[in-house]
Order: structure tokens, then C-alpha cells, then sequence
């Protein structure tokens, strides 16, 4: 049943120019600084002489793709993620799937598993785009297969943070704003904190849990934090359209 | 024809300390049309939504073929199509890709989604439509995929609130034939106030009022209670009133306005023929004589106004 969830929310995507254009608008940023990445490798390489200044191909390109995409993703999640309960609250059709025989749960799992099912292609087109320097010469593929996997865990922590605000309105733009401050709050949070470094609030910080991926460290805590920061929102979510039907 | 589909019992919903819906029972059997009656803001609405699961009754309990809807609401709900007041529609697809929708949410397996689109399509008259997107379509048809995605898996249950709003003369008149004709395999509740087209297509009749159900029963009982035991009379020289007491069966006769008196009578006493022979040969000039039929507005305002009037004592 979340399958049929998560195919609506697919064709959804697929069926405005909304989810083309945005599919194409990264891959050509990201396309762009991969470009970029591998033109100024060569020039920076060739001025560094000694040994330990220099860096892996698959580490100079990889930081320039994967790091702008972490802050690219800060504007498209919340442009995605507003609408999908808003929006479905504004046209009425909150009923259509609240009258189906779905649970709740099944109903915000399947919209989160679309959204971030869409964000994947973006993250695997990025992954491919990478790997196909592996064509002429010795690519890294753990470095890039972490930094694929601290970008999907940070898109999905987008995502789940963005449903969340989308079901406490009716107005899809505010959901995006809100969304986007937020996140963007909670990535530049350890900025903020940066003098102390064993603060509380900062270890909230998205970016600080991000970073180790994006160095190819997993870390389990890091792992953590993000599966806990996805349920909790998703709960709250689910927390909130179930006070919907019984509060109405 | 006697199993139940739905059973609701004292249903009750209370919205910031005020009973919106109060103590509302009934049952409704297989092939059955239950009309639901109401003016604005009675607790039509807020009924279909408790019984389709989109709101939490604050007390009692809806029963969908036996299966409880608050233990049970995947299993009860799938026994159920609904279309909303605002139908619930996915304006960027096309009928065809929205149906598709619909019908897998309710669980058609695979294979037989086509086929219970082509179905539900032809039913609705929507055929030709398949390719439109829902946007394009006008409110008339955009009604009717609503009403194509509550029948299109084939529920025990089809419950419609005010599906003939905003539509023109034919298509209320198509809507209401398929309403009869899902009357025949499907329970139907719906909800309306055009109150001609409750006694059109309905078996049973309820009306809602301030939340609390006022009347509840046959359709022919309230034809009934519309009939009365009245002539309307016109005469053109009308005689004293002693003169048309004087026949069999009158027990009173009141002035509507000059020429036009009606005539009451006694239950299967109808004086009628009586009085067309004594108006011939009186020469009172008989121009029309009618059953003076009380419109079914004025037993809705009656049967309102009553219970107002009790709660007020």
C-alpha cells in the first residue's frame, strides 16, 4: 500500500513541469561545478610540489559536487517538500486518502519515500557523473559511495523536517519558508557555536553530522542522528493528521 | 435484501463544547437509498465523515458490514466510497491517470485496475474524457470523476455528500439515474437539501436538525405526511359553507383567497366526485378542484420547527 503512496506522489512530480525543471536546473548546476572540479584539478595539482599537498582526483571533484549539493538541497527540498500535505489540504484532497483504506503511518511513510525516492535520481545521476571519471583513471569508490550516503541521509532529514512543517498549514508557500529557515538554522547552527565546541546545541547541527561523510568517515553516531531525526519528524507528522481526524 | 451495510449507533461529535452532532442512530440495509436531509450546518457533513473514517466520533460507534470502523478502519474503509462535499481531485491528471490512482488506493489488484476504470468511466458518462486533464473539465464532469473514484471499487457502501451541486438540469437528471441505479447492488447515503430529489431517488428519508435527527423513516411516510386530507376547490360562485359541509365526508371548509376554498375531509372519505356533481348542478361554476398538497419544504420547515419548538419548552 505505501508502494501506490509513493507511485502518486511520482507521477504528481512527473505530471507538473515542476519536477522536470528542477531534476534538470541541479543536474546543471551540479554538471557545472563537476566540470569546474576536474578543470581547476589539473592547475592546482600542478602547482603543488611536495607529496602531502597533494590530493586524490576522486576527493578534490568529489568535495566540489557533493558539498555545493548540500547547500543546493537546502532551496530544492523545501521548494519539493512544501506542498505535500499543504497543498493536499488545500485542494480538499486530504480526504481522498484519508477515506482509502490506509493507515495514517502508510500515508506520510509513502509521501516521505516519494519525495526522497524523487531527490535519489538527482543523487544518483551525481554518484554516476563522478564514477565516470573511473573511464581514465583510478576512482575512489568508498569516498564516493560515503559521501552518496551522508547526502541521502541529509536530503531525507530535509524531507522528513519538510512534511512535518507542510502539515501544519494550508498555505504551501509559508510551509516552504518555514522549511527553508529551519534548515538552513539547523545546518549553520555549530557556526554560531563555533567557540565551544562541546556545546549541546551544536552537535544538533546538520552540517556537523554531515561533515564526516563528505571527509568518507561513517560513523554510527552520525548514522544515528539522522535515522532519529527522520522518525521524530515523521512521527510528528503523522501525530499531527492523526489530531486532524480526531479533533477535526 | 435484510443484511446490514451500515449501522451507526448514537453517534456523537462535539466541536469546542458544542454538540455538532448529537445521539444520531440508524441502519441502513444492502440496496438501499438513505437520503440525508438537512438546512446548512445541521451535521450532514460532519455524519459522512464520521462514518467514512475521516473524523473521530467523540462517542458511539459505526459499523461497516460488522466491521467496527474505530478497531478496524483499514478493513472498513475499504467497504466504503466517499465523495466529499469539495471532490477530492488531483487537478494535473488526466481522468484515466487519476482513476488509476483511486482505484490501487482501494486496493484493485494489478490487473484489474483497467477494467474497473473502463467501468466506473462508463457509468459516469466519462468515456469520452479519458485523455482531458481534471483541470480542463468543467465543474459538472469534474463531479463526476469524483463519483467515478467513490464506485470505482466496486464498495458495499457509496456515500455522497451533495453530489448534484453546481450541475445543470441534464446531468442532475443522469446523476440521479445512476444514483438509482447504484441503489440496486450498493448501499447509498447521500446528502442533500434539494429536497425533490430526496423523494426522487430515495427508499429512506432522515432530517438532521441542530444536530439531532427529527425524522427518520420511509420515504412514503413522508409522501404521506405531504398529501393530508385536503381539497383545493375554485369555484367561481361559491355557496355558503353550510352547503358544502352538508356533503358526505367535509368536516371543514376554510377561504383561501375569493374562489378558492379548501376543503377538508375525513381519512378514505374523499368527497371529491360528490362535489364535482353538486357544483354541476348547483351551478357553483367549478373551475378547479385539486389535492391540496402540502410542499415537501413545508414538512421539512414543520418537522425543523417542531423539534425547535419542543427543545424551547
Amino acid at each position: 500500500m505505501i508502494f501506490n503512496i509513493v507511485r502518486k506522489e511520482l507521477k504528481s512530480l512527473f505530471s507538473s513541469p515542476m519536477g522536470w525543471v528542477i531534476l534538470a536546473l541541479l543536474q546543471f548546476v551540479f554538471g557545472t561545478f563537476f566540470l569546474i572540479g576536474v578543470d581547476q584539478y589539473f592547475q592546482t595539482m600542478s602547482g603543488a610540489m611536495r607529496p602531502e599537498q597533494r590530493i586524490g582526483i576522486t576527493a578534490f571533484v568529489g568535495q566540489n559536487v557533493f558539498g555545493i549539493a548540500s547547500f543546493v538541497m537546502l532551496f530544492a527540498v523545501p521548494l519539493l517538500s512544501m506542498r505535500l500535505i499543504s497543498e493536499e489540504r488545500r485542494q480538499q484532497t486530504l480526504t481522498f486518502l484519508f477515506s482509502a483504506p490506509l493507515s495514517i503511518t502508510e500515508i506520510v511513510i509513502g509521501k516521505f519515500l516519494g519525495l526522497v525516492g524523487f531527490l535519489s535520481i538527482i543523487i544518483v545521476f551525481m554518484a554516476a557523473m563522478v564514477s565516470s571519471m573511473n573511464l581514465w583513471t583510478n576512482v575512489d569508490f568508498g569516498y564516493i559511495l560515503s559521501n552518496v550516503l551522508g547526502l541521502w541521509l541529509l536530503v531525507a532529514s530535509f524531507s522528513a523536517l519538510g512534511i512535518y512543517v507542510s502539515s501544519l498549514t494550508h498555505q504551501p508557500v509559508v510551509a516552504g519558508i518555514i522549511t527553508f529557515v529551519a534548515l538552513f538554522a539547523l545546518l549553520i547552527l555549530d557556526h554560531f557555536l563555533a567557540g565551544d565546541p562541546t556545546s549541546t546545541m551544536a552537535y544538533l547541527s546538520l552540517m556537523r553530522h554531515f561533515e564526516p561523510f563528505s571527509r568518507g568517515l561513517l560513523d554510527t553516531r552520525d548514522f544515528a542522528y539522522f535515522i532519529l531525526f527522520i522518525i521524530t519528524f515523521l512521527t510528528l507528522t503523522i501525530r499531527r493528521l492523526d489530531a486532524d481526524r480526531l479533533r477535526g | 435484501m435484510s443484511t446490514v451495510t451500515v449501522e451507526a449507533s448514537h453517534l456523537t461529535r462535539i466541536y469546542g463544547g458544542r454538540e455538532a452532532v448529537s445521539d444520531v442512530s440508524f441502519n441502513l440495509s444492502k440496496g438501499e437509498v438513505l437520503g440525508f436531509l438537512g438546512p446548512n450546518g445541521a451535521g450532514k457533513s460532519t455524519t459522512m465523515k464520521m462514518i467514512t473514517g475521516n473524523l473521530a466520533p467523540s462517542a458511539g460507534s459505526i459499523k461497516i458490514c460488522g466491521i467496527d470502523m474505530i478497531e478496524n478502519p483499514k478493513e472498513a474503509k475499504a467497504l466504503i466510497g466517499y465523495l466529499p462535499e469539495t471532490p477530492p481531485l488531483y487537478r494535473e491528471l488526466t481522468v484515466d491517470e487519476y482513476l488509476a490512482v483511486a482505484a490501487r488506493l482501494h486496493g484493485v489488484k494489478g490487473a484489474q485496475v483497467k477494467k474497473s476504470i473502463e467501468r466506473a468511466k462508463e457509468r459516469c458518462g466519462l468515456t469520452e474524457m479519458s485523455k482531458r486533464l481534471i483541470e480542463n473539465l468543467s465543474k459538472g464532469y469534474q463531479q463526476r470523476v469524483g463519483i467515478a473514484q467513490a464506485i470505482i471499487h466496486n464498495p458495499m457502501v457509496v456515500i455522497l455528500d451533495e453530489p448534484t451541486v453546481g450541475l445543470d438540469p441534464i446531468q442532475i437528471r443522469d446523476i440521479r439515474a445512476l444514483i438509482k441505479e447504484l441503489g440496486g447492488e450498493h448501499s447509498v447515503i447521500l446528502s442533500t437539501h434539494i429536497l425533490p430529489e430526496v423523494e426522487m431517488v430515495c427508499d429512506h428519508v432522515q432530517i438532521i436538525h441542530l444536530g439531532k435527527l427529527v425524522f427518520s423513516g420511509g420515504i412514503d411516510v413522508l409522501k404521506q405526511q405531504r398529501r393530508g386530507n385536503r381539497l383545493l376547490v375554485g369555484l367561481n360562485n361559491p355557496p355558503a359553507a353550510e352547503a358544502l359541509l352538508a356533503i358526505e365526508g367535509v368536516v371543514a371548509v376554510e377561504q383561501v383567497s375569493p374562489g378558492l376554498l379548501r376543503v377538508r375531509y375525513n381519512e378514505g372519505q374523499s368527497p371529491a366526485e360528490a362535489l364535482v356533481q353538486a357544483a354541476v348542478s348547483n351551478g357553483w361554476g367549478l373551475h378547479q378542484i385539486n389535492h391540496d398538497q402540502t410542499s415537501l419544504e413545508d414538512v421539512f420547515v414543520q418537522l425543523t420547527y417542531q423539534e425547535a419548538a419542543e427543545q424551547a419548552s
